[in-house]
Parts: structure tokens; sequence; C-alpha cells
């Protein structure tokens, strides 16, 4: 085979397998989305699931993934911030720095079952918090706080550095510098990058099977109370959430239409996912576009 | 505690290390008042080094150090216990590129007199039409100054960041390459803007540009490889430098 | 004349200021230790418990291939899910790899600008597909149909369907370290192949592949990591069974499928359940492995 021929063989193949990971996402998201939509319906999406027949809804599973992302990023958001912002401004280029930068490193690559491990051992059992949304929510922090740190850092670092020269000559302290120069710069980016790690953190399971548990009680969406056991806001309640209710009626659940229930569930959990990606992009633009362009702005 | 040896605003035998490396040599100085002092000298000569360390700004650089004093009113601005941060509203800093913040232009000017303590809306009105006018930029912005400063031109731009620099009333104005990257009728502008500043406050400029030197400084100063060579009258530097090298320099630039 | 090191306002304001900033972040840092100290101390102490409280080999649980955890003659044998795990993390990147390196040249090399503009956007959402959803669709569809495929002889959970499972979620990891990669190659190198007569596989084979070599490991050794560490999808589609696979067609299990489905079936404290830990220990130290490996090839990529 000459050189000219085997050019184009490769070319070929290179095209073909770009065109193949093309085909299989389409393939996933037609067949999710073909499956799922025909069994979603407002019933669906509202009522409470069935333990052993069919019919059952995703109402509380669908409630508690929402939650538990809230309340997850209650805490990762402020921590990962401080982090991302350690790491961008404070930190000098030394031993200790590289030394976190490893933590960071690490603490990202753990697999997330191995998180929720450690949320089941410390806050389920040895803090006593039991199978609750703050025990998952607390683990999903850990699985996200890395990623919020890369995040802060990054967007941080990309703010052009004769920003922060013109604070400093104007006799401003570094953190009113961080806080009302750079951080307003950064902004965009980093709501971007935090709406992508929201849309991570919503389709995450396996840390959640052993710290917010697999059965949602049952729920009174009248009692606002967070101390009352039914009260969808109570956090030492625990609660199962989409992903996790995927899982367990493929694995564990005896329901006659787990396939039905699992398509339209998958479904509701990629279009979530389809959500999130897409107002990043919007969001991002829209307000890369508010602050370059004339107009008003207070 | 003011003696003789010490310049009214000056240094005295400032050095700048980066590591070992001295890229500024024990310069002694004395930038008088009401005068525009320029410093010249090819890439890397250390004249934006030593711009630089007048309002301690490579304080921010790991690897830099500062040796030698900077007599401000018979205090060592260099000393450890001066607050660098203080003395910095006092020594305004402008850019070669324009560095407006992300914000209104309003918010651009009375960010900086907010935050030291300025509240009355009205006072800072005032500091914001006062900054924009000295800088020659009232009349082109009064109507739009809720606007973002990013949609002004790069000319406004520069002149926005030299009326934030004022907008803190500093003494001293430092400005590195203040024109090198804008056009020709901008550069104009804040050439004005200079003499004219030069009324009110001490003025040092980072220039490479020997036809700028020329025309808007009272003195100047020769740089080279981390030296002080030459620091004359303008006039006097321009057409007849005490020193060989100088007088290279100045006639390579100006052919 | 205002004093700069004097007692006005500002000082002490903007020292209270950066007080307050550098406590603030400092304690983000500190948790971040304290938080991966309590993970590698709580699973370590839990996961060594099984060798020096139960007295378990550490022999027999690493190298034993019999699994059977209750009853008198209780043999904890962990290879089978420890080779299961590889076995299927390693057939994903031999699918994902060069898949994903074909992926990263169209991107970069085929149709550069446009092909990055379509194949982006795929891999991100690729990313974004949920575990349990990927988990769903090669239980619903993988499976029936590699079942199909063999005429109904396998049942299609096994080793064949995990590892092509993960080869697609890990396909965004090394596309996106490889397609990073590329984009950071100086255009001079491609240009002085080309200038030599080489044809654009010749240079994507001899000068562009050998140059990226590090980083293209790195990007599987990531890709392995990640499916190494993947509990629920895997576990959807391997079978579940606990012995050594003998070919792509039988069922399996992992280190991550074993804990998933045991660790709230047996009882704290237990052998059981330690034995569980010890697993968990074995993928915390694999994390580390591969980090370790990741760091090597990173440093080579410097010189």
């Amino acid at each position: 085979m000459n050189a000219k021929t085997a050019d184009k063989v490769a070319t070929g193949v290179i095209i073909f397998f770009a065109v193949l990971i093309v085909a299989i996402l389409g393939g996933l998201l037609g067949y999710i989305l073909v499956r799922g939509l025909s069994h979603i319906s407002w019933d669906f999406l509202t009522s409470p699931s069935q333990n052993f027949k069919a019919g059952g809804g995703i109402g509380p599973q669908l409630f508690n993934s929402l939650f538990l992302l809230v309340l997850t990023m209650i805490i990762t958001v402020p921590i990962g911030l401080g982090g991302g912002i350690y790491m961008s401004e404070y930190a000098k280029d030394n031993k200790l720095t590289g030394f976190i930068r490893l933590v960071v490193e690490v603490l990202s690559s753990f697999p997330s079952i191995v998180v929720g491990l450690f949320g089941l051992l410390l806050f389920v059992n040895t803090f006593g918090l039991g199978y609750s949304l703050l025990s998952g929510a607390i683990a999903l922090a850990i699985f996200n706080l890395p990623l919020m740190v890369r995040i802060t850092e990054q967007s941080f670092r990309a703010v052009p550095r004769e920003q922060k020269e013109a604070g400093l000559a104007l006799g401003l302290s570094k953190w009113k510098i961080i806080t009302s120069i750079l951080l307003p710069v950064a902004l965009p980016s980093l709501i971007t990058g935090t709406i992508l790690a929201a849309g991570r953190v919503f389709g995450e399971a396996a840390a959640l099977l052993f710290t917010s548990g697999m059965t949602t009680p049952p729920l009174d969406f009248g009692d606002w109370n967070p101390l009352h056991p039914r009260s969808p806001i109570n956090p030492l309640r625990s609660a199962e959430t989409l992903a996790v209710h995927i899982w367990k009626v493929n694995s564990e659940a005896r329901i006659p239409d787990a396939k039905e229930v699992s398509a339209g569930a998958s479904a509701v959990l990629v279009i979530m996912v389809l959500i999130f990606n897409l107002i990043a992009r919007w969001f991002g633009r829209f307000v890369y576009r508010r602050i370059t362009a004339s107009k008003r702005m207070d | 505690m003011q003696t003789s040896t010490q310049p009214r605003f000056g240094t005295e035998e400032l050095s700048v290390f980066y590591g070992t490396h001295e890229a500024v040599k024990k310069i002694n100085m004395e930038f008088p008042e009401k005068s525009v002092t320029a410093l010249i000298g090819p890439s890397g000569c250390g004249k934006s080094t030593f711009l630089r360390s007048l309002n301690r700004m490579n304080d921010e650089i790991a690897s830099a150090r500062v040796t030698g004093r900077i007599w401000m009113d018979g205090e060592d601005l260099n000393d450890r216990d001066t607050d660098a941060v203080t003395l910095r509203q006092k020594i305004g800093m402008v850019w070669q590129r324009p560095n407006p913040f992300y914000k209104s232009i309003y918010e651009n000017i009375a960010f900086g007199p907010r935050y030291h303590g300025t509240r009355s809306k009205k006072k800072l009105d005032e500091i914001v039409e006062q900054s924009l006018r000295r800088a020659a930029l009232w009349d082109e912005v009064k109507d739009r100054l809720k606007e973002s400063a990013l949609s002004l031109s790069g000319g406004q731009q520069q002149r926005l960041c030299i009326a934030r620099a004022l907008s803190v009333s500093p003494q001293i104005l430092l400005l590195d390459e203040p024109a090198s990257a804008l056009d020709p009728v901008s550069t104009g502008k804040v050439e004005e803007l200079v003499i004219e500043l030069k009324k009110e406050l001490r003025i040092v400029i980072v220039t490479h540009n020997m036809q700028q030197a020329a025309r808007v400084s009272d003195y100047t100063a020769y740089f080279y490889l981390g030296n002080l060579v030459e620091h004359d009258d303008t006039t006097r530097l321009f057409s007849n430098p005490a020193n060989q090298m100088t007088q290279e320099y100045i006639m390579g630039r100006f052919g | 004349m205002e004093n700069n090191k004097g007692s006005a306002g500002g000082f002490a304001r903007h020292r209270r200021e950066d007080l307050i900033g550098k406590t603030y972040t400092y304690i983000c840092v500190l948790l971040l230790i304290i938080v991966i100290t309590a993970i590698v101390y709580f699973v370590a102490s839990k996961g060594l418990a099984t060798f020096i409280t139960d007295g378990v080999s550490p022999v027999e649980f690493l190298f034993g291939t019999h699994w059977n955890p209750v009853g008198d003659n209780a043999s904890f044998g962990a290879l089978p899910f420890i080779a299961g795990s590889f076995i299927v993390s390693l057939l994903a990147a031999l699918i994902a790899g060069p898949l994903s390196i074909c992926a990263a040249l169209f991107m970069t090399e085929i149709v550069p600008g446009k092909g990055k503009r379509i194949l982006q956007p795929v891999i991100e959402l690729l990313s974004g597909i949920p575990s349990v959803v990927y988990g769903f669709i090669g239980l619903t569809v993988l499976v029936p149909f590699i079942s199909a495929l063999t005429g109904g002889d396998s049942i299609g959970y096994g080793v064949a369907a995990g590892a092509l499972v993960l080869s697609v979620m890990i396909l965004p990891t090394i596309t996106s370290i490889a397609a990073d990669a590329l984009a950071s190659l100086p255009r001079g190198l491609r240009e002085a192949s080309y200038a030599l007569g080489a044809t654009r596989w010749q240079t994507i084979y001899r000068v562009i592949l050998p140059t990226l070599a590090p980083s293209l490991w790195t990007g599987i050794i990531l890709g392995i990591a990640r499916a190494f560490g993947e509990a629920l999808a895997v576990q959807m589609v391997i079978g579940n069974a606990p012995f050594i696979p003998k070919s792509l067609l039988t069922s399996a299990s992992t280190l991550t499928s074993v804990i998933t489905l045991n660790m709230t079936n047996t009882s704290t404290g237990s052998v059981q359940n330690n034995v569980l830990w010890s697993m968990a220990l074995m993928l915390l130290f694999m994390t580390f492995v591969f980090i370790i490996v990741v760091r090597l090839l990173q440093r080579r990529n410097k010189l």
C-alpha cells in the first residue's frame, strides 16, 4: 500500500469513528427520549412511586433531586469559591501549594462510591445523621468540591492581571479587589462552570446510595416546617433521588413497569442535563454581552 | 526630620532584584514638584521596573526584592512598616494598555473615593465630574455615565484610567507608556493632558517615544542595563547630552 | 501631612478586610485537606480491620479466587472482583482509546474548526449523561443485543456489556485530553513534515502521535481510572457473578459492583462488611496509583 492510499484509508477511518461517536450520542438521546417521553405525563412527574405495582410516578424523587442539588450547592459554592480564590490569588509558588494542588487532584479522582462510603461511615453512622438529605448533600459537596475549586481558580486566573493592578494603584485592599473588581469579571465563567457542575451533581447516584438512602418517607407537600418528619424540606429525612430511583427499580425493586418508569425517569434526567447545559451556555453569553455592550448598567 | 540629603520625593540607592538578578541598580533621583520627569531607555533597561517600585507595585511579585529608600516628605516609603496600600492612594498609576474596571463609566471613577470613605452621592457626583473634566473626558461621556466603560474607544478608556487615578487625589502620577497603545489623535490628547496636569502634581512617565519625552517632560532620565546613565533638564539632555551612550540612543531613536 | 504608617481609618480597614479574606480562604483550603485526610484515614482503618481484627489473610484477599463470605468455612478471595475491575477497565480503554484519539484528530487535523464545533458539544453531552442512564440503556439495549448476537447462548450480561458501557462513558475523558494536547502542538511541527512531502497520515503517525504520546497516555490512564471507580452502570450490566470471567460473555463482578450490592446487606462491624471496606481501600489505593502514573507521564512530557 503506498503512502497516498494509506492516507486515504486512515482519513476514512478517522472520519468513520467521528461519525460513529456522533451516532452513538444521537442513538442514546434518541432512544431515551423516544422511549421515555411517551411515559412522561403530569401525573408521572407528580405522583409518588410504587413499590410493587405498576403506575407509580417519580414526584418525590424529582423533588428530592432538586432539593438535594440546592443543599449541595449551598455547601459547595462558598467552600469551593474560597479554595479557588486561595489557589489563584493567595497561593505562592511553593511546596505547600503543590501539595494543595495534589489534594484537589486526588479528591477529584476518588470514585464517587468511595465518597459515598465515607459519608456512610462518618455522617450517617458516626455523626448520627442517618440516611438523610443532609448526609447526601455533604457527600455530594465533597464529590463536587474539587471541580468547584478548579472552576473558581480558572475563572479568576482568566481575569486580566491589569484589573488587579488598577485596584492596587487606587489603594484598595487585596480582599476588596478580589470581591469587587475581580469577582464581577470572573462571574460569567464562574456561573457557567457552576451550572455544569450542578448538572453533574444532579445525575450522581453512587455517592447517594449510602448517604441519602434508597427510600423516601411519605411526604406532605402542605407542610413546610423543616422540623416535621413528613415535611419535604426536613433535612434529616431520607431521600431517594431520581438517579438512585432508576438504579433501584432496575436492580432491587419489584415493579412490573420498571422499564417504563426507568425510561421516563431517564428521559427526565437527560432533559435536565440538557437544560443545565443550555442555560450554562446561554447565561455565559448573556452576561458577557451585558458587560461589554454599551447597554446601561448600574 | 527632613535632612538636606533627602529629596522631597525621590529615591536613594534604590535597587530592584529579581531573584539574584539586579534589574535596577542603586538609583538616586529626585522628582521636583509640578514637573514631568520622563524615563527613557531601551527595552529591558529597568525603567518600568523602577517606576513600578515607586508605589510598591513590585510587592506583588514574589520573586522581586526592592532595597534602598523612597523618600516622600521625610518618610521612607520602602520601609517595611510603611503601609503599601495606604501610600498607593497618594501615588496614582496608569499603564500602557487601558485597564478600566468592567463597570460603568461613573462607577470606574466613584469606586476609589467611595472605598476611601466618601459616601454622599452628591460628593461622589462632584468627584466624578471633576475627575473626568481634569482628564478632558467629561464632554464626551457626560450623557452616558451609566454605560459600560468597555464601550469607550481605546483613547477614551485611557483618559478614563487617568481620571480614575485622579479620583483619589494623588500627589504623584506614574505613567507607564500611557500612549504607546493609542492612535496619534488620542496620543496627542493624552500628552496635552500630561502638560495640563503637571500644574498640580508630580508626574513620572516612562516612554519609548523621544518626541513625546521632548514634548511633555521637564526632566529626562536615561536608563541603560539598570543604571541611571544621565538625568538632566530635558532640553539640555536632548540638545547636548553629557554621556556618549545617551547621545547614541537619542540619535538612533530620533533618526 | 497624613502619615502612611498612621492611624488613619483606611489603615485599620484594609488590614481588617485582608484578614477576613485570608482567614476565609485559608479555612476553605484547610477543609479540603481535612476532608481528604479523613477519607483516607477512615477508609483505611475500616479496610485494614479485615486483616487486623478479623484475621483474614491479606494474601487470601488479594489472590484467593474463592468468594464465600458466609458460613463456617468462609473464604474471602477477592481476586475475581479485582480481576473483573481490571479486565473491564482495560477493555473499555482498549475500545475508547483509539476512538477518542480519532475523534481528537478529526477535530484538529482532518476538519479543523468545523470538526471541533460539531464534536465538542457531542463530547460534552456524552460526559453529562448520568451513569445510571448509561446503565439503563446498557441493560435494555446492549444486553439483549449481545444475547441475540450469540443466538441466545449467552444471557448478554457480562464482561463485554460492562466494557462497552464503560467505553462510551470514558470516551469524553480521553477525547478532551487528547484534543487539548493536539491543540497545544506548535504549527511548525506539522508544516515541517508536510514540507518534506509527507502525507497527512504520515505526519500524524510519525510526528504528531509520537510527540503527544505522554499526553495521550495520560488521557487513557485517566479514562481507566474513571472506569475503575465507576459503580452503578457496570453493576447493572455485568451480571454480578463472583468468578474470574473466562470469556467476554461470562457474567462477572467488579470491586465497585460488589460493594454496591452488599454494603447495606451486611451488618456494620462484621467481617462480611469489613471486607467490603477493604475493597474500598483497594479502590483508593488504585486512585493513588493512577495519579502517580499520570504525574510520571506529565514529567516525561516536560522534557
